[in-house]
Parts: structure tokens; sequence; C-alpha cells
């Protein structure tokens, strides 16, 4: 075995590449649990949004018109799910669910024709200069557009739920809808946004995964990325900085097993194999002991139908 | 009362089963089934299967009437599956995958006139017969290409799980690439997945961190080929399936299934009433397995080598002769021998020169 | 302006009426489906609802529903519990394989032993403790580190499947398969063999646990005061704790309920239905049964239907499948959609639709 075949810079490179999907969804389920809704439906949104990028640039030959198209498709898929249980007030988890498995069927009816197809490449980002810092260069600054757009959304959904006050008003809505609602602020609506905005995310990473880091279009492509997807925001604590470190602590140890696989690693593979599932609970174990129950970040009215009695 | 009319619904079953039969071979219409692990649209094993299929309807047209059953889980699912096929009236049904074993011998024993055909299995029956394909043999030319085309020595492998056919992928390809380069060395990752499109982008990706400028694979998607496309001097061969829309580079050439003339055989063998039980495992020289095109950087002379090798096998000669030693460094075949089909069914050992050990 | 209005109580009569309209809503939308696939949508719609319970060859067909449904309902009570209590097990999956594992290890370490009184029995135990046992984890994570259970309990669902591949490769590999992959069949070891109880019915033991494991839940809930405590917990957690209820200890017995249910499920379907341990031996059992469970409400009974419902949809969508030539994806659509309706119509038991102006309260 010789570890130092493993370069840390570009396996940190890579790690980055393999996180981008469940780090897109995970984020979008992010705002929509920090609303109070649980939507477990974001492997049936990501692979819609992957179709549906798939498709559109295949079509247009554009991946940036992809990845719009797969935002639009993974939005409009979540709606389903918005009107479900914002007005029929149905169980959020059952529905959640019901949208993964109709998202699955949905996504491979409308691949049928996609099969073996390549789709138009997206170049990486020309970042000039910065691209030939040794080791951070290699990191950082020689991706595809859609990377800086995923660290961006980390940012800004930080940004929108810490300093903006339609932030505030989310999280109000996510911890006490009835008080919201008192306050006149419109819980159905802010809900449906909240919802709409995670359908076009999950979308983005689907999109992430057919067009970018497979890229080929295959019923069940996501393969359970978007159960991982709803792991890490509960990693995370429901905190925006969580998600990306747990998106890429989780997809670290995928890639860096593979790594030490392909070194010649003497680790039974099986145990390689379980390693990132291990590690995350292990790690979140260890952060959910150290704190208090008051640091457990659940967003109080999360999985409730809200009803306007008043 | 409920009991009873159980009851009687179980002895009717049982009646059903042994006596609706006769009729249909009075039809004129041969009815095929085929029940298929995966979606028809994987671009790779069921893809192939369901080509197979689509063959034998081109080829005898309105004398026989297909139907298909996609993604059939194994177990519990698969024996309702084929039975309902079996009650529907097929006269022959085609399980395609390893898992369908079990099931397809226990709905055979309840339906002794219809032909069922198992593939890649090792269990027979008077209506249970058995096929598959060499693929070991597809990939001894690619093996040399490999040996030939690799500048960095080093030969990346992502194989599904370590299972005996998968292995003897392994070795036919090692073999093959050492005769043709005695300085290769494997780097081998296990997915443990046949199907999981970002994990193979994954190991493919890690393969050629390791420095490995040709990548195998025995998994279905065509993720590794994206992978090597990106990182450019990097080849790959198609598997399963032609996978041509990465020609002519980074895929050099690939491993078919072809399934199209057994079907067609084995349906007409029903249509003609001489269908016995048969186990079947053929390579290039029974069409069961083709190679893909050879394109792109692969010079003249290695192609004609590669095309060689494939003749010889195709005429008979065996993909693993002797002198082979096993990892250990105990001998597995003497100068000139060849292994049986036995042992290569079963093959759990890697040969010598492979670095590594084969998870159990 | 339409209004809902929330009924005082659900009401019993909707609660009836809206599972049928439910289907029928399905029928039609997923009739317009298969038309848009060019599909004669009356045929499959009858294939798929009808010929299983009285076509041909329903003869066959309502046992493999009893196959079908058995284990579905099995898990889905256990979870119904928990989900009850806010206890969020999203993990049966995972506790279904293990169970599997540790019912068929057992099996197969005693073969070729031909006491079945003892055989089988240790096998169930083996695979009641096995299902519990990985529940446990995830429960007193919970208890002792307050981890979340969401995430521990699906996460462990893909550790037991990588230990299942190694298990059919490994350990529980068939020495007699010639080193293929997958355990000996159980269902061809008698003193192992989960067979029919009555030849062509599908009832199996593991239909039978489940009609108990439905009476059990029944009693438990309206009988017993920890079927009170668990609904108090899930109403407000608050009051349960003033009312005397122990959270964690409420934690161990939901999970561990759910989780031994799962196992049991698992062990059935191994040494009966599947008969052997193969690298993909689950199916998803365990995730449709949360779908189960919601469907049923929560509660025992509907949990039963809501099984037999979903059972059908399967049965009969495979047999529109091999039979109309539909893609498995367009079944998948279809039970997404009727979920989709149940779902939704279900707001017509909770609530009163009010057609004009709100009136004063």
């Amino acid at each position: 075995m010789d570890l130092s075949t493993i370069d840390p810079a570009i396996l940190l490179a890579s790690l980055m590449v393999a996180s981008t999907p469940i780090l897109l969804a995970a984020i979008g389920e992010l705002v929509v649990e920090k609303s109070g809704v649980l939507n477990l439906g974001v492997e049936g949104m990501m692979i819609t949004g992957a179709i549906c990028g798939f498709a559109v640039a295949v079509e247009t030959g554009s991946p940036l018109l992809g990845f719009v198209a797969a935002a639009a498709g993974g939005a409009v898929l979540s709606m389903t799910f918005g009107v479900l249980t914002q007005f029929f007030l149905s169980n959020q988890v059952a529905t959640g669910l019901a949208l993964t498995l109709f998202g699955l069927g949905l996504s491979a009816l409308m691949g049928q024709g996609y099969v073996g197809i390549k789709p138009p490449g997206l170049g990486d980002v020309n970042l000039g200069p910065l691209a030939d810092i040794p080791f951070l260069g290699t990191v950082l600054f020689r991706h595809d557009f859609m990377i800086y757009v995923s660290l961006a959304l980390v940012a800004g959904v930080w940004a929108f739920l810490k300093y903006s006050r339609a932030g505030l008003i989310l999280r109000a809505v996510g911890e006490s809808h009835d008080a919201a609602h008192a306050l006149g602020y419109k819980v159905v609506l802010v809900r449906l946004a909240a919802i709409a905005f995670g359908g076009a995310c999950a979308g983005l990473g689907g999109a992430y995964l057919s067009l970018i880091r497979v890229p080929q279009w295959t019923e069940g492509m996501t393969a359970g990325a978007g159960w991982i997807a709803l792991a890490i925001v509960v990693f995370a604590s429901w905190r925006a900085w969580g998600v990306l470190i747990g998106a890429y602590l989780f997809g670290g140890v995928a890639v860096l097993q593979l790594n030490l696989q392909a070194a010649g690693a003497h680790i039974p593979v099986e145990y390689l194999s379980m390693s990132p599932y291990l590690v995350t609970i292990l790690v979140l174990v260890i952060m959910s002991s150290g704190r208090g129950r008051a640091a457990l970040n659940a967003p109080a009215s999360l999985g409730r139908s809200f009803h306007a009695s008043s | 009362m409920k009991r009873r009319t159980l009851l009687s619904g179980g002895g009717a079953a049982a009646a059903t089963m042994a006596l609706s039969r006769p009729g249909l071979a009075q039809q004129d219409k041969v009815k095929v089934g085929f029940i298929y692990v995966g979606p028809i649209g994987d671009g790779g094993y069921t893809y192939e299967h369901n080509q197979g299929r689509l063959a034998v309807i081109e080829h005898f047209g309105d004398k026989v009437e297909t139907v298909y059953q996609e993604s059939v889980p194994e177990g519990a699912d698969a024996e309702r599956a084929i039975t309902q096929m079996a009650l529907g009236g097929a006269d022959i049904i085609f399980t395609t995958s390893f898992g369908f074993m079990d099931p397809t011998i226990n709905v055979a024993k309840k339906f002794p006139n219809v032909k069922f055909e198992h593939c890649t299995g090792y269990k027979r029956a008077d209506n249970v017969a058995t096929y598959a394909a060499r693929f070991y043999e597809g990939r001894a030319p690619c093996g040399h290409i490999a040996g030939k085309m690799t500048k960095s020595n080093k030969i990346g492998y992502i194989g599904a799980f370590p299972i005996p056919e998968v292995i003897r992928g392994i070795n036919s390809a090692f073999v093959h690439a050492q005769r043709a380069n005695p300085d290769v060395e494997f780097n081998i990752i296990w997915a443990y997945t046949w199907f999981d499109p970002a994990k193979e982008a994954d190991a493919a990706q890690a393969l050629i961190e390791q420095g490995c400028d040709v990548i195998f694979q025995h998994t279905d998607s065509t993720a590794p080929h994206a992978a090597a496309a990106k990182a450019g001097d990097v080849i790959a061969f198609g598997q399963a399936s032609d996978m041509a829309e990465y020609k002519p580079s980074p895929r050099v050439t690939s491993i078919i299934d072809v399934w199209s003339p057994y079907y067609i055989e084995r349906v007409q063998a029903v249509m003609d009433g001489t269908w016995t039980s048969t186990d079947t495992w053929g390579g290039y020289g029974a069409g069961m397995v083709e190679l893909g095109e050879i394109t792109g950087p692969v010079p003249d002379d290695v192609k004609a080598e590669a095309l060689a090798i494939r003749d010889r096998i195709a005429e008979g000669e065996h993909a693993f002769v002797g002198p082979i030693n096993k990892q250990d460094g105990s001998p597995w075949l003497a100068e000139g021998e060849t292994p049986e089909d036995g042992d290569l069914l079963t093959m759990d050992f890697y040969v010598e020169g492979i670095k590594g050990d084969i998870p159990s | 302006m339409i209004r809902l209005e929330k009924r005082p109580q659900p009401s019993r009569g909707w609660s009836y009426v809206t599972p049928v309209l439910a289907v029928l809503v399905t029928m039609v939308a997923g009739g317009a489906l298969f038309a848009v696939l060019g599909k004669d949508p009356v045929l499959a719609i009858r294939t798929i609802f009808y010929d299983p319970l009285f076509g041909e060859f329903a003869w066959y067909f309502r046992g493999q529903l009893l196959v079908k449904a058995g284990p579905l309902i099995l898990i889905a009570i256990g979870l119904s519990l928990g989900f009850r209590a806010g206890i969020w097990n999203i993990g049966a999956e995972g506790q279904y394989i293990i169970g599997a594992i540790c019912g068929a290890a057992v099996g197969l370490a005693l073969y070729p032993m031909e006491a079945r009184w003892l055989v089988f029995p240790l096998m169930i135990l083996a695979g009641v403790l096995g299902g519990l046992g990985w529940a446990m984890i995830p429960a007193i994570l919970k208890t002792r580190f307050n981890t979340n259970e969401i995430l521990v309990s699906l996460l462990l669902v893909y550790v037991a499947e990588q230990i299942l591949a190694s298990m059919a490769l490994g350990l529980l590999r068939n020495p007699e398969g010639s080193g293929f992959p997958g355990s000996r069949n159980l269902s061809q070891y008698e003193a192992a063999a989960n067979h029919e109880l009555i030849a062509g019915t599908g009832m199996h033991w593991g239909v039978v646990a489940a009609f108990i494991a439905v009476i059990f839940a029944y009693v438990l809930l309206n009988r017993h005061m920890l079927g009170f405590q668990i609904r108090l917990t899930g109403q407000s957690p608050r009051a349960a704790r003033f009312a005397g209820v122990r959270p964690n200890r409420l934690v161990l017995f939901c999970l561990g309920t759910a989780g031994a249910l799962a196992g049991l499920a698992g062990m059935f379907e191994v040494s009966g239905p599947s008969g052997q341990i193969t690298i993909d031996f689950n199916s998803g059992y365990g995730f449709t049964a949360i779908i189960v469970a919601f469907l049923g409400r929560l509660h025992p009974v509907g949990i039963l239907l809501a099984g037999l419902l979903l059972a059908l949809t399967y049965i009969g969508g495979e047999a529109a499948q091999s039979n109309l030539g539909l893609p498995a994806a367009a079944i998948q659509a279809f039970q997404g959609m009727l979920l989709f309706f149940l779902l939704a119509v279900d707001m017509l038991t909770n609530y009163r639709i009010r057609i004009g102006k709100s009136e004063v309260a």
C-alpha cells in the first residue's frame, strides 16, 4: 500500500464535486424544514430535476438552460406536495414519500427517449491566475460553474435566515405557525415559497448528477442521494454552514474510501463501504452529546399541518 | 366458510396449473416471456436483453407474441412475476438474472409444460435450461489493448461484487494485459453495487488520480467513461453495451452482450417442438459476445493483434492457457493446459501478479 | 369563498367514503395517464384493481395479496406506535434486513438438524432480536446522547445493506452453491421453512403474525395505559411529562417494538416467500411500510386495509406490465397518484368545506 499516491489537493477537489448534488438538495431542504415543513420527497424531486435538466440541455445544447429547467422542474413537482400539504392539509411524511414514488416513475417515463445520449459539457470557470496558486488553485479554483453556485447558495441561505426580515418571518413560521399567523404573516404562502425553493434546489442537485458528475441519463440514477440529503439537514442541526460541513464530510469519506481502495489499503472493503454512513453517525453523536438540549435546533412546528382556525 | 372457499381455491389452483396447459399448444402464436432485473432503459445489461427480445419479434413477426416485466426484485416478487407469465399463457420464459434462479425452479415445478430459460445460473430441470455468455472472453482482447496502451503501467478495474463472474473477468483481462506488457499492475475497486452512476464516477476518478490510464468496469453505467473523458489521455471499454456515445475515445472498444441469436434459436426450438433442457455457455464463437469497433488512439498493429486474439478464441482457443499460477504462487494451469468450465464457474482466486485480496 | 372548518371530531362517515372516493378519482386520472401512453384505460384499470381479486387467476393472486401485504402490515404496525408518539423511525428497512440475516443465520447454523420445534422458534427469536437490536442503536443514541433518530435509523439502512451483501458473499454463502453468492434456500430446509399453512392461500406465519400484530396494537392503543401514554406524547409532549410519562422509556419501547416487528417480517420473508439471503434480498418493504402506516392513519385496522390496498396495486400493476406492456415507471407514477389522492381526500374527514363568508365565532 502506498498512501502517498493520494494527492490531498486532488482529493479535496474531487470531494467537492462528489458532494455538490447532496449539498444542493440539502440546502434547499433546510429552507423547507426551517419553514416548518418536512418534505421527504427530495429523491423524487432530484430525479425529476435530473431528467428535466438533461432533456433541455440535450435539446437546446445549453447546459445552463438545462439547469434552469431542472430548477423549474423540481419546483413544479414540489408544488404537488405544496398543494397537498398546505391546502389539503395532508400528512407531510406520507405525501413526501408519495412524491418520491411519483417522481421516480414520472422521470423514467419522461426519460425514455434520452438513454445513451451524451449531454453537452459545461466547462470549468476560468479564474485566470487564481487557478495557478499551488494547492489552493487545484482545490478551489478549477471547478465548474455549479460548484460556485452551490457555495453561493449556502452563503445566501445563511445570510437570508440570519439577517433578512423575510428570513426572520420564515423562521417564525417554522417555530410557531399559530403565532406567526396571529402576527398577520401568510403562513401558507411562506411555506409554499419555501417548498418551491427546496424543489428547485433538489432539481439543481439532480441535474448536477445527470449533466456534470455522471453525466448521462438512466432511470433511478440518483440512487438514494435524496435520502442522504435529508440526513445531512438533520446532521447540520438545521444550520446552513452545517449543511456544507455535513455534505462535504459525507462526500469526503465516500471519495476517500474509494481512493483508499484504489491505493490498495489493507482495510476490508465492507468496512470501507460502510464508512461514510458510520462516520456521519459518529460525528453527529459526538456533536449532539457535547451540546445541551437547547442546542437542538429543530423548528418547533416541523411536520405539523397548519390550519388557520380564526 | 371462508376456509372452505380458500381450500377449494387451492385445489383449483393445483388442478389448473397441471391441466390448463395443453390448450395453449394449439394456439398459432408462441408466447415468449422475459423477466428483467433492471429497467429496459438502463443502457446496459437489461437493455441488451431487451434488444434480444426485439430481435425475436423482428425475426418471427406474427408468429410470436412477447411479454416482459422490468425491474423485478429477486425473491417472492420474481416468483410471482414468473408465475403470472406462465398463467398468462407464455410458452417459454427467459429469466435474465442470477437472482431469479430459485424462483424459476420453483415455478417450473408447477408448470411442467412451460419451458424456462434461466440466465447465468446452475440449476436445471427437465423444463429449465440455463444459458450465459462467456464475458471473460471479451476481456481478453481488451486486456491486450490495455497492456499495450498503458503508459503508467497502472490499470484500474471497477468491480461490482466479488463473485466468480467478476473475478473471472479480472483474471482474463490481467492475463492478457500481462502478456502484452509484463509490468502492468491492476488497481481494483469494489463498488458493492451494480448500478450507482455517481459512485462509479467517483471510483473511476479515484483510479485516475492513482495514475491509472486505462479503466475497466464491471458495473453498468457509462459514468466511468465520462470520468475518463474528462481526465483526457485515459481509455476505457464499453461494458455489456457498446457505449458508442463515447467513441472514438475514451471508449476504444467494448464487450457487447448479444442475446438475439440464442433467443431466436430457442424460440424456434419451441415452435418446432425440439426444445430440450440444455446448458449453454457461449462466447465469441457462438456470437453471444461481440468485440465492439476498435477506435481512437489504438494503433493499427495493436488493433490487429486484438482482433487476432478475438478470432483465435472464436475458433476455439481458450482465453486461459497455462502456464498460469494462482496469486499465492501455487500452480493453477500447467504449460498449455486450459481450465475446466467447472473451475471457471466457481473461480474465487486471483491469478499470480494481481495485488490485493478478494473481499470475503 | 371556500373555507375549511375543522370538525370537532373526525367524521366517521367521511372516513369510510374518502378512500373509495380517492380510488375512483385515481382510476380516472390513472386511466388518462394510460390513455396518453397509448393503452386501453379501462382494460388497464380492470387489470390492476379487478383481475387480481375476481379475474381468471384470482385464486392465485388473492393468496399473493397476503404474501405481499403481510410484511407491509407487520412493519407498519410497529412504525405506527412510534409515529403516534412523535418518534421517527425511518430505518425499518435496515431492521428488516438485520432480522432476516439473524433469523437465517440461526437456521443455517443448525442445518441440517431436523427438529422443527426447536429450529423454527429459535429462528423467530433471532429475527426478533436482530431487528430489535438494530433499532436499539438509534434508540440508545437518542436517549443517551440526544442524537436524532431520523438520521441514525436512516443511515443504518445503508450499513445494513452492506452487511447483507457481505453476508451473501461470505459467511452465509451456500457451501454447496459453487462459489455463487446467496445462502442455502431455507424454504427447502424443512425444519426452517416458513411454508404456506394451507397450500395456495398465501397464508404463512408472517401473515398470521401481521394479523396478531394488528389486534395487539388495537388493544394496546385503546385499552392499555401505555397506549394512552403514546397517544398523549404525540399530542402534547409537555402534558405527557406532567402525566408521568418517561420519554426515554417510550423511545426505547416504540423503536424496540418497531424493530422487533420489522425483524420478524424479515425473518418470515427470508424463510418463506423469498427463501434465501441474497445481495438484493430487501426490496423496499421498510420504506413502503411508512406510507402504509400513514395511509392507514396510524390506526391498526386502517393499516391492515392500507397494506392490502397497496399490495393490490403492486400485484395488479405487475399484471398490467406483463399483460399490457405498460412500463414499470407508469405503474410507479400511478401508485404515486393513488397516494396523493388518498392523502388529499383525507381532508374531508377532518374538515368541513364551507362556502360563503366565515361566521363570527
